[in-house]
């Protein structure tokens, strides 16, 4: 509760905040907030401009185009946060068993995170792709297969300093067990980090998954998907580039606002940060690094 | 003398990581459900592949001998670029990629350069003007501009040089004039995290006392933002180096909106028809730069700051 508070008090970052919880609610309820079904066709309705029945007008087909937005997001936006979730839960898994215990378990794990890091990401997801087949499933199994490397490296860090700490130390001494120390005293202190972690990846992934359907090897028609519709508006870009607005837009405002309230929850998670000027441009610089090290595409 | 034993050490460490590499880009094709054997078959028109075809298909691509005794052979014709030959058309997998690949690497070093000089000057305009209009724009543009999908903007980009103005051919690779777009496309999706990390350093550097010498010493401002940047690029340069296998491995998008010949179009061709040799040559070959650009950008990196030398 604190933490919302403390995201609260930048309205920009409430914004965000409101914005991404209002596209995964409008994305659960899909059936319910879409006027039309998104995969009726209307040949008479083609190319239809914007009217009072279609707010969006009508794709190529003749379908309703805020329909397949709305229905759009679950591959665009919540598929990709399930993935998020599975990568981020590995690599904490992993993280927190290397940074803690250390000697061969990490010594295994590091090397294993090391050679998945020294594919470039997206050649590694297009041949997953390529082997596995074209499809949405492949593609969220190639970034959970990707990510979770990122995500043990991060944890583990973070992890290896908790468990340098005098506290944990002495819980050690006192001969607390070890699940005890991790569950009571590691997991709660490294969240934050895994948070931050698994936020700034969110959006060049949001961005990766509709680049791969817009090249037509991700969501396969006739399902909705941003990015898709994007590559149909595509054939017409001439004639009727007004298509390409809509989604577009949804993939802008979506990844702009993950981003920014990405940067923000690191601000906010970290009192460190708003204590000294000079620790801040450290950390931004770090934070640009980070983000560096995960822009592979957009 | 520290320097060539760090170079050394850090070679002999990126050996393991290549084979490691190769063995994971040679099992790929096995992980896959379907049968190469079919694909073959499939792509060279046969109706329907009754089991013995498919045996003797197996016999013909080498398929049936053990694991360690293809990955062996495998191993060795690569090095001599020899990745076998497409399934699809049957030519040689070096002659689709090895042309692909050098119109990618044209468009990634332009695009790279073109990267680095607008990170730098807006990294340094930014940072001098840290907190006021200019600053505070530029931030605020680049952000929105890299939470922007890159086709999109493409597309944006041809409806408006290419056919409302007239000014730039949409697609293709025939003069410089075809570089135009591509190049802005990428850069303007990448500069902006780039100028962010120059501007970032250059700001913890302004706190440094070297700085403040020099203010006190009446040394003008642009004078000390040259020795600022200086210290800045220091960090920069292992990041900008590494930004050239990144890019290539990952301006497919723009290449296909593009219709750039490179391996862009190759790979999610290959994808698309399911031609194993050119999706593993693929991997390999851009997996192998990057790991050697990680380690070149690491001995670089050591090469200015002596402190690193002793860490690996």
């Amino acid at each position: 509760m604190k933490l919302l508070q403390r995201i609260g008090q930048d309205k920009l970052s409430a914004l965000c905040l409101l914005t991404i919880s209002a596209v995964l609610i409008a994305g659960l309820m899909a059936p319910l907030l879409a006027p039309h079904d998104p995969e009726e066709v209307h040949m008479e309705l083609r190319y239809a401009a914007s009217s009072s029945e279609y707010w969006l007008g009508n794709d190529h087909l003749g379908r309703c185009m805020l329909s397949r937005l709305i229905y759009g997001i679950r591959p665009s936006v919540l598929a990709v946060m399930a993935a998020l979730f599975v990568s981020a839960g590995i690599g904490s898994i992993a993280g927190l068993l290397a940074g803690y215990f250390r000697g061969m378990t990490d010594a295994v794990l590091m090397r294993l995170c090391d050679v998945t890091l020294s594919f470039p990401g997206y050649v590694m997801t297009l041949a997953i792709i390529g082997i596995l087949g074209i499809g949405l499933e492949n593609i969220l199994i190639a970034f959970v297969l990707i990510k979770w490397a990122w995500f043990a490296r991060i944890i583990r860090s973070t992890v290896m300093q908790l468990a340098d700490a005098e506290y944990v130390q002495f819980a050690k001494a006192i001969g607390v067990r070890n699940r005890t120390i991790i569950v009571k005293h590691i997991i709660p202190v490294s969240l934050p980090d895994i948070a931050v972690a698994a936020s700034s990846s969110f959006g060049s992934m949001i961005l990766q998954i509709s680049g791969f359907s817009f090249l037509g090897i991700g969501v396969q028609a006739p399902s909705p998907e941003w990015g898709m519709m994007l590559n149909e508006a595509r054939a017409v870009m001439f004639s009727k580039p007004e298509l390409m607005l809509a989604p577009g837009i949804a993939i802008v405002l979506v990844v702009s606002a993950v981003n920014y309230l990405s940067d923000s929850l690191q601000i906010a998670l970290d009192p460190k940060l708003t204590a000294s000027r000079r620790t801040r441009y450290e950390e931004q610089r770090k934070a640009a690094a980070a983000r560096l090290q995960r822009k592979e595409v957009v | 003398m520290a320097m060539g034993r760090y170079m050394l050490r850090r070679l002999l460490l990126s050996l393991p990581l290549l084979a490691a590499i190769s063995f994971i880009a040679f099992m790929l094709n096995s992980l896959s459900p379907v049968d190469p054997a079919e694909v073959v078959l499939h792509a060279q028109g046969v109706p329907n592949a009754t089991n013995e075809l498919i045996a003797e298909t197996k016999a013909a691509l080498g398929m049936d001998q053990p694991l360690w005794q293809r990955y062996w052979n495998w191993i060795v014709s690569c090095s001599k670029l020899d990745f076998g030959s497409s399934y699809v058309t049957g030519k040689p997998v070096w002659s689709l990629l090895g042309p692909a690949f050098l119109h990618s690497l044209k468009l990634t070093l332009v695009s790279v350069a073109a990267i680095v000089a607008l990170s730098i000057i807006l990294g340094v305009l930014c940072a001098i003007r840290e907190g006021r209009m200019l600053d505070q724009a530029t931030r605020g543009i680049a952000f929105v501009l890299t939470s922007m999908p890159s086709y999109w903007l493409g597309a944006f980009m041809i409806w408006l040089f290419a056919v409302k103005l007239d000014l730039l051919p949409t697609s293709g690779m025939d003069s410089w004039r075809s570089y135009v777009l591509p190049v802005a496309v990428i850069t303007i999706s990448f500069a902006g995290i780039y100028f962010r990390m120059i501007r970032s350093a250059m700001l913890s550097q302004l706190h440094e006392d070297y700085a403040l010498y020099g203010r006190a010493c009446g040394l003008s401002e642009s004078r000390i933002a040259l020795h600022l940047l200086r210290n800045s690029l220091q960090a920069a340069i292992p990041v900008f180096g590494m930004a050239i296998p990144t890019l290539l491995g990952s301006t497919v998008v723009v290449e296909n909106i593009f219709a750039w010949p490179g391996l862009g179009a190759l790979s999610v061709k290959s994808i698309v028809s399911r031609d194993f040799p050119v999706i593993q040559a693929y991997v390999l070959v851009l997996a192998a730069a990057f790991v050697l650009f990680n380690t070149a950008a690491d001995i670089a990196n050591a090469a200015l700051n002596p402190k690193l030398r002793k860490s690996v």
